[in-house]
């Protein structure tokens, strides 16, 4: 038996390591990955939580079951998006995104 | 008699068309709709005229007071309410002939006048929006739908007058024109707020124990609303605009600044009359005082203008003077014992409305012959015109009170009325009959016989008026030959009873004797080409020929008390106070402002990752502060 501690580890490192990466990285590819981990590990945490406090019970599951889906389409949204950028701008490279500076 | 919302919609629906699409149209076209419209008007109010007074008496001997339409507009409490309506009473009905006869004429006369002239289509639109109000004025139900109208034939007026808008002193003259009389205004809306808050209504016949409740606010407000009647019809010390407003065409002079808006005081006095014998009878009376001092003023300065538009605005001024004493002498509301003066009031309206357009509109024809409005371009023009020169006589002998010509019985009346107050009034008002008869034959003269300005007359022929002009004056002449022996009393009279209307020998007998001699006296002076004696006169009494000359310098204390005290030591200050504290307030605000989001724009770089750093580290703190505390 794996003790909740281990899981809550494992999704907190994801946490902070897309945070890291949606700060550090410069291209926008990886930034979106970045996204996707932060994400990914609150699905480890609700799917955690449910199992391990309420485990009678589903609603845990089938909120990272949405989530995986939500995520999926904002990722679908975000390419398109990085794709429009990248017709307007030739790069995806963060630095060149400062259109909307005061 | 429901047709009778036409008489003021089609003026409407003119001034609409053709403010709306008359610059598209050709001139002749808009004139042609704006005239066809006025005639339709005209019909409409001479039918409505026959049919009201056709209809006959009530049982108390009185024609009715009908109102065709009176919808409630603004409902405020039971009984205090504004209603937009038709009344047509004696007066009104009356008024409406005068208005839609002088404005029709004017209509046909502005063909030829304004013949040719920048935006004659615009011309007629005003024209048609005036004619409306002016009608709406006079058929008002109640005290506050007379003061809008009354509001908008100020306006209406405005744009006339300022009709030249690229010449300088029209500009003035209108400006000048609106002010005065928007600043008697006031007085007439307290008075009438005054009146709408004490009697409880806005109509013309209130509650008699909301009157009695009132008590001394009814004078006070009446005195108040005869300001407004004073700033319209040009009462000493508010006459200041109506000889600017010659200014305007003249065709406009006659219409609205001798014949119909200017003696809209008048009226209104007539309207407020039952009120003003039974709750302020002294009011009245320092209407009639205010009305001798105007007419005698006038007078005195028309006997030495040399502008023949200034004359016939001075004159206009003491006619309507001798009005509004008629109305003031009246001390009861039986004709027979005191009361005469408001059927004289309101006969030497109508009388005077025809004399005096024809006069005006005679003034026309002359400017058109001679480009130029003063006496010495003229001098023998009776040769050149001999049309306008015989209507211009009538009108002369009319203003003189000359048998049979009409000004003769309305001003009859009027000394006879009086007289009948006191010896003293009537004895004034009859020098001032007289000196009316010596300037107005000093103006005939100076313009048909005396000195002829030769040169003038060679290099620039005058010539008489086209058709379009010389109509209308023929018309004129033959109402103001006619008029007098209307039955006026039959119609109107203080008590609404019939009143036949009976000569007093001796005063017709004194006044015509007076006005015979000022009319000699001028034929001696003006009459030849060298006057001597005129000459001699002005230089005898040089310092009171200059000062009537220059109006008796009233203007010019205006123009004192205006700028001398009232901009140097009331609006100086204010505008500093607005321009250094006020804006500078607001100045400081809108600079703060701006430095603080000059200083904090920094913060928006446009990189997304900084916002969610800055935002993550906001979180984090947060989260900090919870745990902790």
């Amino acid at each position: 038996m794996i003790n909740i501690e281990y899981y809550l580890i494992v999704s907190t490192i994801m946490m902070f390591a897309g945070v890291y990466g949606f700060f550090t990285r410069r291209n926008l590819l990886a930034i979106l990955i970045s996204v996707e981990l932060i994400l990914n590990s609150v699905d480890i945490n609700f799917a955690v939580f449910n199992r391990f406090l309420f485990p009678g019970q589903l609603e845990g599951f089938f909120f990272a079951m949405f989530a995986i889906g939500v995520s999926a389409a904002e990722t679908a949204v975000a390419i398109a998006i990085i794709i429009n950028i990248y017709r307007n701008l030739r790069n995806i490279q963060v630095r060149n995104m400062n259109e909307m500076k005061g | 008699m429901e047709y009778t919302i036409l008489i003021l919609l089609l003026p409407l629906f003119s001034f609409v068309l053709l403010g709306l699409t008359g610059m598209k149209m050709k001139p002749a076209i808009a004139g042609m709709i704006g005239t066809v419209v006025l005639g339709a008007v005209l019909v409409l109010s001479y039918y409505t005229a026959f049919d009201y007074f056709s209809a006959g008496r009530d049982a108390s001997g009185c024609y009715p007071t009908l109102m065709p339409y009176n919808p409630t507009w603004l409902p405020f409490t039971e009984t205090l309410n504004i209603s937009l309506g038709i009344l047509l009473d004696p007066i009104s009905v009356m008024m409406l002939i005068v208005i839609s006869t002088v404005s029709f004429m004017v209509h046909i006369y502005s063909f030829g006048y304004m013949k040719g002239e920048k935006g004659f289509q615009r011309y007629y639109a005003f024209l048609s929006l005036f004619t409306m109000s002016m009608l709406g004025l006079v058929v008002a139900t109640n005290i506050f739908q007379m003061y809008l109208f009354w509001e908008l034939v100020g306006v209406s007026s405005y744009l006339l007058i300022g009709f030249y808008y690229t010449k300088k002193e029209a500009i003035a003259a209108s400006k000048k024109a609106f002010i005065v009389t928007r600043f008697a205004d006031l007085g007439f809306l307290i008075g009438i707020l005054f009146y709408g808050y004490y009697a409880g209504t806005f109509s013309f016949t209130p509650q008699l124990q909301a009157l009695a409740t009132a008590g001394a606010i009814i004078p006070l407000s009446l005195g108040l609303m005869f300001i407004g009647g004073a700033g319209k019809s040009a009462m000493f010390p508010l006459h200041i605009w109506l000889p600017d407003a010659m200014e305007g065409p003249t065709p406009v002079s006659a219409l609205i600044h001798a014949a119909t808006m200017v003696v809209a005081g008048v009226y209104l006095v007539a309207r407020m009359f039952p009120l003003f014998i039974g709750y302020a009878p002294e009011v009245l009376h320092w209407v009639a005082y205010i009305g001798a001092f105007t007419a005698f003023y006038a007078a005195a300065v028309a006997c030495v203008q040399s502008d023949i538009k200034r004359v016939l605005a001075f004159s206009t001024i003491s006619q309507i003077g001798f009005m509004m004493v008629a109305l003031g002498v009246c001390t009861s509301s039986d004709p027979h014992d005191g009361g005469l003066g408001y059927m004289a009031s309101m006969f030497h309206l109508f009388t005077h409305a025809m004399f005096k357009a024809l006069l005006f509109l005679g003034a026309g024809c002359i400017i058109h012959a001679v480009h130029s409005n003063e006496m010495s371009t003229m001098g023998g023009l009776r040769k050149y015109m001999p049309i306008t020169h015989i209507t211009f006589l009538i009108a002369c002998l009319a203003i003189a009170g000359i048998v049979p010509f009409s000004g003769f019985f309305s001003k009859d009346e009027i000394l006879t009325a009086c007289f009948g107050f006191s010896p003293v009034m009537g004895w004034v008002m009859s020098i001032i009959a007289a000196m009316t008869a010596f300037y107005m034959f000093r103006l005939y003269y100076g313009i048909f016989w005396g000195k002829e300005n030769k040169e003038l007359h060679a290099a620039h022929h005058p010539h008489e008026a086209p058709l379009s002009m010389t109509v209308p004056l023929i018309i004129l002449a033959a109402v103001t030959c006619v008029a007098g022996f209307i039955p006026f009393g039959e119609f109107i009279s203080s008590d609404g009873q019939a009143y036949a209307i009976h000569l007093d020998k001796q005063v017709a007998i004194t006044s015509t004797c007076i006005s015979v001699v000022s009319i000699l006296f001028a034929t001696f002076m003006y009459a030849r080409e060298k006057q001597p004696v005129a000459d001699k006169l002005a230089s005898t009494f040089k310092g009171l020929h200059k000062a009537a000359y220059h109006r008796f310098y009233i203007d010019e204390i205006y123009q004192f008390v205006t700028h001398k005290i009232i901009f140097r030591c009331i609006s100086t200050p204010i505008a500093w106070f607005d321009r250094h504290v006020i804006d500078q307030f607001m100045n400081f605000m809108a600079w703060s402002t701006n430095a603080c989001s000059e200083e904090i724009r920094g913060l928006q770089s446009g990189n997304v990752q900084q916002y969610a750093r800055v935002f993550l580290s906001g979180a984090l703190l947060l989260l900090i502060i919870l745990l902790l505390i």
